[in-house]
């Protein structure tokens, strides 16, 4: 890849960038010019001429200084909403979008798709679909960046974290680690792949897929003995985990919270911090025994035994349908 | 008027000698002298680090040291320059000299507090400089958790006691200008005649006061996390990583003001000395510096836009970061508009101010790029933020405080500073700056995310033109250290006011006597009244 002075835009947002972008620049050219001449033209037709000069005191003048407080302000406030409106597109993912769960570590990045196939430092996609991550790293904080998409995320730790993107052109795309994470910072890089949906298709059936991510998810559930407890008619002094994604958890304390990956991966490292209504705090946590992966796998195959609601808004409330403690 | 000073005249230089008289003292103008000396110091260690980063980077695969010396080299680079070089830079010297002259009191409200204030920074440099000697520390200069307080296994205490140590010393210079601008002002002296750099430096002793302590509760709290694992900022203790950032920018990012607010100071006095004229709209300058500290405070966020905040927040950020960045423009169009039938003179310090408005403009400009949601999500953590704050903290702040330096060096030592080699340094600061940072902003847009040690092949060019512009910008840095020097002793005699300035400084002898009045002013015109330092009036053109 050779030198140049633009990015590539690879994605549907890159344009939507760009243009914000090019807004900015007019605005600061605009001011860049306005100041520089004024100063230029001030500094040469005003230029001292005798040491003894003594020009005429001027106070100021309010109506000049509402103007330059109001134009730029004005401006700004476009900057502001155009912005924003970026923004709010660059976070909210579209329903259909493929999902792929990522786990950054010092210092390279896993990528696992719903499918099965499993990639270090690559990612493969199909372009022209949109494409979600969610993305929680082992150890520091680090930062998804695709130049070429225009977006970035940081990779936080105990949490996780989404962005998307629609890749609109096929090709190799650098993916950086933006967010400083020690050591090799430099060297957490990959390529991203954007293929044809067919070579795509191709690519995937030629990854030795094994087992789909819910299916690795239910072997875990079984290895870490989850299903000695959970069972799934909800017998015994643990709730059933089936039509859980999605819904509304009632709370021992009295809350309430929406069962998302977040909440789902909570439970199994600090079941303590929220306790079912009507349960009691038995679970252990598996804190240190299962990798993030592996919670990502467990919460993929939780997600896959609640078939119909996909986001995590269309809540339904179970409680009294499959609980009866 | 006080007529130029006499050679045997007594002087504060001249009051004492011997270390024990400058370690000792407790003359506003000597600590000055004490910091510019420190400072000096800490800017040239800071330059070091520069280069060698400077010089790794001319190469795409990062030959010339290895990663982990790549990553203390930014750290260290970044903890000098900011902590020790550029928050106590113009407050602690020209501040110091000057903030009491101007308002006609003969030292600060409280002299010994602001001789402790000094052995702090230096003791606080003493542990920075043991952590760098020791091995250093590498978690850059933001000490993000968990990295800073998990993972990293260099000199984060050490380092982070030194910026907790100097910490106390910007809070008690604050505190001692708060004071000194409330009591000690001369007969006459009201607020609305006080010059706009006495504005500026109460704005920021403001911001010094209320901020600083929240660094030093973070600083602490990474401290205790390092040392007794309480799980703070660590998730798998149930602790909140984020939470680190929340604290530490809001303290930073006033801390950005703390570095600019003076240099708008020094700025406000360079544009009227040397046009001649009041600045335009005095007072809404003035309460713009209060503005900017005010503000300033509730604008941290715009520093974790992709750090999972909630959009919501997000946008609240940008839009007060928005309304922080027009006192800044306000500022900038009324100096501009000082010069309008001005007499403008092309001296040194006016040749830095013109640099100023220049590079404070683009790096004003450029912050509204960075606080643009839409733009901050691609540009952030690249090399477009690293050329933002530059053009602010170097080509703004620092040409500021060479601006300054230079229309008081009269002052201070009583000498002038050879003018044709001065000018020629402005000049290539200026020429060197822009070389070195523009290609930055092109960088960063592209996708070169910072503190990389190796790098893809494609971004090669514009490094290597940074670099260059690097070289050329540490020649300029050079001239003024060796032109300085060598004017102490060869300068040609100043006399009390070699500017037909206005301000109360310069109606003493320079370099002003230990005292700095041998009789306490009377203030009976606004700042900036010209028909008082000039007889004869000539009309301009
Ligand atoms: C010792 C029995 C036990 C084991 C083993 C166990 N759990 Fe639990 N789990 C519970 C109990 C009891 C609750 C309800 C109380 C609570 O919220 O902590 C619960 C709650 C949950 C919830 C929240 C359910 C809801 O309705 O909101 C999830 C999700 C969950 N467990 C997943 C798992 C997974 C995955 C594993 C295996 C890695 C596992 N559990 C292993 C006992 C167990
Ligand atoms: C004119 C108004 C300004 C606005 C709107 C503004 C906005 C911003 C924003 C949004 C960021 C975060 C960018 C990011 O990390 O992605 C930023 C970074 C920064 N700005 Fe500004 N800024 C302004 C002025 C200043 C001034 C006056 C200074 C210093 C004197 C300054 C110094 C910095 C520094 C040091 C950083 C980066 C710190 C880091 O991440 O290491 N800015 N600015
Ligand atoms: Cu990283
Ligand atoms: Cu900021």
């Amino acid at each position: 890849m050779g030198f140049r002075l633009f990015p590539e835009q690879a994605s549907t947002l890159a344009p939507q960038v760009d243009h914000l972008l090019f807004f900015l620049l007019a605005a600061a050219a605009f001011f860049t010019v306005a100041i520089f001449g004024a100063i230029f033209y001030f500094a040469i037709r005003y230029r001292r001429r005798s040491d003894r000069e003594l020009p005429k005191a001027i106070h100021g003048s309010v109506p000049l200084e509402i103007l330059w407080s109001v134009i730029p302000f004005g401006l700004t406030m476009v900057m502001f909403t155009w912005g924003a409106s970026v923004y709010f597109t660059g976070r909210s993912a579209p329903a259909d979008a493929i999902q792929i769960d990522v786990v950054a570590k010092q210092w390279m990045w896993k990528l696992q798709h719903m499918e099965g196939p499993r990639e270090i430092n690559e990612l493969h996609i199909p372009l022209g679909r949109p494409i979600k991550l969610t993305m929680t790293s082992e150890d520091v904080i680090h930062s998804f960046f695709v130049p070429a998409f225009r977006t970035k995320q940081d990779v936080v730790p105990g949490s996780y974290s989404t962005t998307w993107f629609q890749p609109t052109k096929t090709g190799k795309y650098h993916l950086f680690c933006a967010e400083y994470c020690g050591d090799r910072h430099s060297g957490m890089t990959g390529w991203i792949y954007v293929m044809q949906p067919e070579d795509y298709a191709a690519w995937l059936s030629g990854e030795t897929p094994g087992a789909t991510l819910a299916e690795n998810g239910r072997k875990l559930f079984q290895d870490l003995a989850c299903a000695n407890c959970h069972k799934p008619d909800g017998s015994g002094r643990c709730p059933a985990l089936a039509g859980l994604f999605g819904s509304t958890v009632s709370l021992a304390d009295g809350t309430a919270v929406t069962a998302d990956e977040a909440y789902i991966r909570e439970s199994i490292l600090r079941p303590a911090a929220k306790v079912v209504a009507g349960y009691q705090p038995l679970m252990p946590t598996f804190q240190g025994q299962v990798t993030e992966e592996g919670v990502l796998q467990l919460v993929e195959y939780i997600k896959s035994l609640s078939p119909e609601p996909k986001a995590p808004s269309q809540s339904r409330d179970r409680q009294g349908a499959v609980r009866n403690p | 008027m006080i007529t130029a000073a006499v050679e045997e005249q007594q002087n504060y230089l001249n009051a004492g000698y011997g270390l024990k008289s400058w370690l000792l003292t407790k003359d506003h103008k000597r600590i000055a002298l004490l910091y510019l000396a420190t400072i000096t110091f800490f800017f040239f260690i800071g330059g070091v680090f520069a280069t060698l980063i400077r010089i790794e980077l001319l190469s795409p695969h990062g030959n010339l040291v290895s990663s982990d010396t790549y990553n203390k080299l930014f750290t260290m680079h970044g903890v000098v320059m900011i902590f020790f070089f550029l928050i106590p830079s113009i407050p602690a010297t020209l501040g110091n000299f000057f903030l009491p002259m101007m308002i006609g009191a003969r030292d600060l409200a409280f002299p010994k507090l602001n001789l402790l204030s000094w052995y702090l920074l230096v003791i606080g440099g003493l542990f920075a400089i043991f952590a760098m000697v020791a091995g250093g520390v590498d978690t850059g200069w933001t000490f993000y958790t968990p990295y800073s307080t998990t993972y990293s296994n260099t000199w984060v205490v050490a380092t982070a006691l030194g910026i907790f140590i100097a910490g106390f010393s910007s809070i008690l210079t604050g505190l001692n200008f708060i004071v000194t601008v409330h009591r000690m002002r001369a007969p006459g002296m009201t607020w609305f005649r006080m010059p706009l750099f006495v504005w500026a430096h109460y704005a920021t002793a403001i911001i010094q006061v209320l901020g600083t302590p929240v660094l030093a509760v973070t600083i602490v709290l990474v401290a205790a996390e390092r040392l007794l694992h309480l799980g703070i900022f660590d998730p798998a203790r149930g602790g909140d990583p984020v939470l680190f950032q929340h604290l530490f920018w809001f303290y930073s990012h006033p801390a950005v003001y703390i570095m600019i607010l003076p240099a708008m100071g020094v700025l406000s006095e360079l544009v009227s000395v040397f046009s001649r004229k009041r600045i335009f709209g005095y007072s809404v300058v003035a309460f713009s510096s209060v503005a900017i500290a005010v503000l300033g405070f509730l604008v941290w966020g715009h520093h974790l836009f992709v750090s999972g905040m909630s959009l919501y927040a997000g946008m609240v950020f940008s839009f007060l970061s928005y309304f922080v960045a027009i006192p800044s423009a306000i500022k900038v169009f009324n100096w501009t508009a000082t010069l309008y039938k001005g007499s403008i003179s092309y001296a040194t310090p006016m040749l830095y101010a013109f640099g100023f408005i220049g590079l404070f403009t683009i790096g004003g400009l450029t912050g509204l790029f960075v606080a643009c949601l839409g733009i901050d999500v691609h540009v952030t953590d690249t090399y477009f933020v690293v050329a933002h704050f530059h053009y602010i903290m170097v080509g703004g702040a620092i040409m500021a405080y060479l601006g300054g330096l230079h229309y008081w060096w009269p002052k201070m030592t009583g000498r002038m500073y050879p003018e044709g080699w001065a000018k020629l340094s402005a000049l290539v600061i200026f020429v060197g700056f822009n070389l070195t940072f523009f290609p930055q902003f092109i960088l960063g847009y592209l996708g070169m995310p910072r503190r990389y040690h190796v790098y893809p092949d494609e971004f090669q060019v514009l490094h290597v033109l940074s670099t260059a512009g690097a070289s050329v910008l540490a020649v300029g840095y050079m001239l003024p250290i060796v032109y300085f020097a060598w004017s102490l002793r060869y300068g040609k005699l100043a006399g009390s006011n070699p500017w037909k300035a206005t301000g109360l400084e310069w109606t003493t002898a320079s370099p002003p006597p230990p005292h700095n009045f041998d009789q306490i002013p009377v203030v009976t015109h606004e700042a900036y009244d010209y028909s008082a330092v000039i007889d004869e009036e000539v009309p301009v053109g």
